[in-house]
């Protein structure tokens, strides 16, 4: 236990770990990414809900249009604008470019904006405002 | 100094024994879901709270239907692989982890042919 105050880095654990905006984006990806998996029964169940009917396509929208439903419409809404956005900063990151610490941190703002902007948008649009 | 084998490297299929076949896909579904994301949520925007009937007959044409399969294939597709590497990455239980990867893509290939059904009969008819 001689070395334990010593300079040498240390594994990155959770709890000591300073929270920083890229770790923070890395993390709502994946989450984004599992919410929008998610939402793929509800987007199959919304298409079989057209099919069946016009009484069963009329019951599908009460639900999704519910306050609950439109909370989760919202979230589904960020989610695929955020991980349509930082996706593209991953595909950038797959060719090689971006690493630099600043053009991280500049994309990474870039991609809160961005995919915040066209939720905002969406939603606007959806109730007729633009 | 080299360690592999010449067939090895040959086969290029590394220590998985399924090369890069599926961080490849992963990315090739991501550039492909880049204009169907904004064609869908563009889309669905177009028919907010229209009656019954002129959304049928959106599915009516082919290539809105063709479009929407596609996003719908493609999203589960993409989504499945970064389903399973959250699992590889978390679950360590051999069975849990077989488990929950059996689960997750037996219910994508499930929800693929219901909207691949449905989709189709309102192409068809519509």
């Amino acid at each position: 236990m001689s070395n334990i105050n010593s300079d040498r880095p240390l594994s990155p654990h959770l709890q000591v770990y300073s929270w920083q905006l890229t770790m923070i984006l890395s993390i709502i990806h994946r989450g984004s990414g599992i919410f929008l998996m998610m939402g793929t029964p509800v987007l199959v169940w919304w298409l079989y809900q057209i099919q069946a009917g016009a009484g069963s396509y009329q019951q599908a929208e009460e639900y999704l249009l519910h306050p609950l439903g439109r909370l989760l419409l919202l979230g589904w809404t960020f989610s695929i604008f955020y991980h349509l956005c930082n996706g593209i900063r991953h595909l950038f990151w797959d060719i090689g470019k971006g690493y630099e610490i600043s053009t991280l941190y500049r994309s990474g703002a870039v991609v809160v904006v961005v995919s915040s902007l066209l939720t905002l948008a969406t939603w606007l649009r959806a109730y007729g405002l633009i | 100094m080299k360690f592999r084998s010449p067939l090895k490297n040959a086969r290029g299929l590394g220590s998985a024994n399924e090369g890069l076949s599926h961080w490849w896909l992963q990315r090739v579904t991501a550039v492909a879901l880049i204009p169907l994301c904004l064609w869908f949520v563009y889309s669905v925007l177009g028919f907010l709270g229209a009656p019954h009937a002129v959304v049928v007959s959106w599915f009516g044409s082919p290539l809105n239907s063709s479009l929407m399969l596609l996003f719908v294939l493609v999203s589960l597709y993409h989504g499945q692989t970064g389903v399973q590497v959250v699992i590889e990455d978390y679950i360590h239980t051999k069975v849990l982890n077989i488990g929950l990867l059996l689960l997750v893509k037996g219910f994508s290939a499930l929800l693929a042919v219901v909207a691949v059904v449905s989709v189709l009969k309102m192409a068809i008819e519509g």
